[in-house]
């Protein structure tokens, strides 16, 4: 259920686009979505207040001062951007056993009540699950779900960009069966297939990754992002790396990998 | 991570789910045989409030509406439990009202209100000169899936206007992230986060970045901070998980703070209660 910060009103999110991140391998999505909130310095709107993921509380995330680092923040939040037409919604923790299903509605509803234009997945899934094809081309990928427009369908593939491939169900025994296989996707491919029967507009971008440093992964899918959606609006074409740079990593990066090491260690 | 079935185990992947079996049953509608265990299950984790009969009877005076709580004070876990049980309850008039009864893999409370200090429990205690403040002791563990229960029913039927929250809890120092390592700065000691509505001064330092607090704690917290309460919490960063004097008196400057000033008056015979407290809950090996 959303939760506006003040207690007013639902603000109004008709035509937006709602950005999210699947809790996915190597968190890539939540990565990516922490990118975008903090380059664009979105602001706080509102809570996703639900009992399907795990409580965990902190200090503003974002934080650029002393003063907005006492900021609490908790495990779903909702971002805006107006002029952008943009809203974010980041997870910071993951689902409780058994309540995926009941999320997926909570979400689509809200959703549908707040008549966002689409929904923009980030998503990731197992890198050690691709199949020869994969493993040759890029390691990005994009779903579309039926009601999406034809314009975006035609600009993902002005852009190059290649759509997931199906797989046969059942291999070797009926090859004409082809179904989404998303390992290590979480709620991927639950939220997809929802939507389609739900008349939803998503996109679905992943990366196919390994568990271990994600941010150079979170990086390359924030610009894949970028590619087709702009919302930086500095845009510079040719090198990864330099395009790379433009993404602002939040304050709360630090110590991914744990304390200082103790120095009678040397 | 904990499972259903008792034993408690690290999420091996960061993947949102953790097995590719669960991404087939995601997908999957859901057995009548799965779908008769899950809510099996679901029906016996239920968290249950249990009013004593004299309390229970002024909630339900008020006709049905929810109890008026000024201020109300949760110690997660033995130590925060111990702090209040020889700090507050000692030095005033409480008594009990009602406890938590909940089951899960690794406690189930009793129906009783007379506990041992090494039982888990939950109980409810109400300041018999100001019927409006409420303090909580949980020692018991309660579960990812019951948080957001419990959370429900003991919110539930309080008032929330005018109401301020303090949680007081403790965590294992290999939890803290610092530049330095752990080993070197000296424990325990105490952290705070505070809810957007919470004015007051602190008597510590706040909780920084990038650390995070999980659990009932961090389920308190973040209710009070989508439901605009003022609250706080104070975290102890520890080296000893068991009850432990030294991680108790860590907790001591949060009785300057507003919301415990007032509750606090003599506490000359805590240190008593303390020592008492430990020698009966001190484990004696067999050679003792």
């Amino acid at each position: 259920m959303f939760v506006s910060c003040d207690g007013s009103a639902r603000p109004d999110f008709k035509d937006f686009t709602l950005l999210m991140p699947a809790v996915s391998v190597g968190n890539i999505g939540q990565l990516a979505i922490d990118l975008v909130i903090s380059t664009l310095r979105m602001t706080k709107v509102g809570y996703f207040y639900t009992d399907c993921l795990v409580p965990m509380v902190g200090n503003n995330p974002y934080a650029t001062t002393e003063e907005n680092a006492t900021e609490l923040c908790i495990n779903a939040e909702v971002y805006a951007m107006p002029p952008k037409e943009l809203v974010v919604l980041q997870i910071r923790s993951p689902f409780i056993k058994n309540k995926y299903r009941h999320f997926c509605e909570t979400l689509l509803s809200w959703v549908k009540s707040c008549r966002f234009a689409k929904v923009v997945l980030l998503s990731s899934s197992h890198a050690y699950q691709r199949n020869d094809h994969q493993l040759r081309t890029t390691s990005l990928r994009y779903l579309l779900s039926p009601a999406v427009p034809k314009p975006v369908q035609d600009l993902m593939q002005r852009l190059n960009w290649r759509e997931l491939e199906r797989v046969a169900a059942f291999p070797g025994v009926n090859d004409d069966e082809k179904v989404f296989h998303i390992p290590g996707g979480g709620i991927t491919k639950l939220l997809f297939t929802e939507s389609c029967s739900k008349g939803i507009q998503m996109v679905v971008l992943l990366k196919f990754c390994s568990e271990g440093d994600n941010i150079p992964d979170a990086l390359v899918l924030a610009d894949y992002l970028n590619e087709w959606l702009q919302v930086t609006t500095y845009q510079q074409s040719g090198c990864s790396s330099a395009q790379s740079s433009k993404w602002k990593m939040p304050s709360s990066w630090k110590l991914l990998f744990g304390s200082g090491l103790p120095p009678a260690l040397f | 991570m904990a499972t259903f079935f008792g034993e408690v185990v690290a999420a091996p992947s960061r993947a949102g789910v953790d097995e590719d079996d669960e991404d087939e049953a995601l997908a999957r509608e859901e057995a009548p045989e799965d779908r008769e265990i899950r809510l099996e299950l679901e029906k016996k984790r239920e968290v249950h409030i249990l009013w004593n009969t004299a309390f229970s009877a002024t909630i339900e005076s008020s006709s049905d509406n929810p109890f008026p709580c000024s201020k109300f004070i949760l110690g997660v876990g033995q130590n925060a439990a111990a702090f209040l049980s020889s700090f507050v309850l000692n030095s005033g008039d409480w008594e009990v009202v009602g406890s938590i009864k909940l089951w899960n893999e690794w406690s189930r409370t009793s129906n009783t209100t007379s506990v041992l200090p090494t039982d888990s429990f939950c109980l409810f205690y109400r300041l018999i000169p100001d019927p409006t403040v409420l303090l909580c002791q949980c020692t018991c563990f309660v579960a990812e899936d019951q948080q957001f229960q419990w959370l429900e029913k003991v919110f539930g039927c309080m008032q929330k206007t005018d109401l301020q929250v303090a949680v007081l809890s403790t965590s294992s120092i290999t939890d803290y992230k610092t530049l330095e390592s752990t080993l070197t700065i000296s424990s325990p000691f105490l952290k705070v986060l505070k809810t957007k509505e919470f004015k007051d001064n602190i008597c510590c330092s706040l909780l920084e970045q990038p650390n995070i607090v999980r659990d009932l704690p961090a389920a308190v917290l973040s209710y009070c901070q989508v439901w605009q309460i003022p609250a706080v919490l104070y975290q102890c960063y520890t080296d000893i998980i068991k009850l432990d004097m030294v991680t108790i008196e860590t907790f001591k400057p949060v009785l300057s703070s507003k919301i415990l000033k007032s509750l606090v008056k003599d506490i000359s015979r805590n240190r008593e209660t303390l020592v008492k407290l430990m020698t009966t809950t001190e484990i004696n090996n067999i050679y003792t």
